[in-house]
């Protein structure tokens, strides 16, 4: 009866989030990626980006999660980053470094 | 020769020592010749837990340092034939006892027994990796939460990475009163989370409690329904087919009619 009426006010179980959170930390687990690993690979993205793009820095994340792989049902870990652009550098800026 | 298991998890206190002793005792009642070794070195509890601490003279660090033959240090169980111990000693630490030693003296006690059953330290430390040594086949303990999972995990990955390969799962512990309100993950739900084959689940009953303060396993506890499905774990280690006991019985009148009219699919 408690899962109907979870269903119906639409309120996740304790055990379905404990089983969202224990997928996302075993793949950080395996990936051993720790968040300062995570840091330094934002960081090197952004000096990569901003050379051609102006970006919101403070909005910028970089994340690891799952996605489907190509076997069904199957899961990998992805690195995903959402990077939200400001406006792109003007071309003839661009071809000015170019020519240096 | 015998098989060697090694009977391990990440986080303690899951079960480890309580596996070891039913599942080893039930194979020895199935006429089997078992040894079970207590590789938790500094810490030992399999001793209690079997209700043979006052039999002890010499332990595994006697033997590898050669104060005592193997089979002087292993304590016949009288209750039941072909049951042994080999106690871990409680003075010294974990490194008292190499891979390469504890590898050896596997290889020397398999000659005689069917079954050697290591009875593993918690965590991935040394003591770990000695235990491991010289087990050709692990099985993996967890509980359904959350920091016994996780640990689980990381054991299967370490098991997979000194080439103890297809370890199989016992999940301790489980409540269906919980698991049917939502507030416990199901065997589903872990193996989907750790993707390695399920040699059985117990149920978590008070009996483990009173069995264990008496020294009993209880394996031998005929109305125990977590000695029930010991028991079943020991015959599948044998080979035999055995269904995992289901959640099914357990769903109570209310629960069978809400399957049967296809309520219950989530």
């Amino acid at each position: 009866m408690f899962e109907f009426f979870n269903k119906f006010f639409n309120k996740q179980s304790s055990k379905d989030i404990a089983k969202e959170r224990l997928k996302l930390v075993i793949i950080h687990d395996r990936a051993n990626v720790s968040p300062e690993l995570l840091e330094l690979i934002k960081n090197e993205i952004l000096k990569a980006i901003q050379k051609y793009i102006v970006i919101d820095d403070k909005l910028l994340e970089i994340q690891i999660t799952r996605t489907p792989s190509e076997q069904k049902g199957e899961f990998v870990p992805a690195l995903i980053a959402n990077i939200p652009i400001k406006s792109v550098k003007k071309t003839e800026i661009l071809n000015n470094e170019a020519d240096d | 020769m015998g098989e060697v298991y090694v009977i391990t998890s990440g986080k303690g206190g899951v079960g480890k020592t309580t596996t070891t002793a039913n599942v080893g005792t039930y194979l020895s009642v199935l006429g089997k010749r078992v040894l079970l070794i207590d590789a938790d070195i500094g810490l030992r509890n399999l001793d209690v837990v079997m209700g043979l601490e006052n039999r002890i003279v010499f332990d595994i660090v006697d033997v590898v340092e050669g104060r005592c033959k193997p089979k002087q240090a292993l304590i016949k169980d009288k209750r039941f034939d072909g049951l042994y111990l080999l106690p871990a000693a409680q003075s010294k630490d974990k490194t008292a006892v190499s891979p390469e030693q504890m590898k050896a003296l596997c290889e020397q006690l398999k000659e005689d027994f069917d079954y050697i059953l290591i009875d593993c330290p918690a965590g991935i430390e040394q003591g770990f990796k000695n235990a491991i040594a010289g087990a050709q086949k692990a099985i993996v303990v967890t509980t359904p939460e959350v920091s016994a999972v996780r640990d689980a995990d990381r054991i299967i990955g370490l098991l997979e990475a000194y080439e103890l390969h297809n370890p199989k799962l016992i999940i301790n512990r489980i409540r269906f009163d919980m698991v049917k309100r939502g507030d416990m993950m199901d065997i589903d739900d872990i193996l989907e989370i750790l993707s390695i084959e399920l040699l059985g689940i117990i149920p978590d009953d008070e009996k483990i409690i009173i069995s264990t303060n008496k020294g009993e396993p209880v394996v031998m506890d005929e109305k125990s329904r977590a000695g029930q499905e010991y028991r079943n774990i020991a015959r599948r280690i044998l080979g035999e087919n055995i269904p995992i006991l289901s959640e099914e019985e357990n769903l109570g009148f209310l629960g069978k009619l809400k399957r049967f009219l296809g309520l219950n699919n989530s």
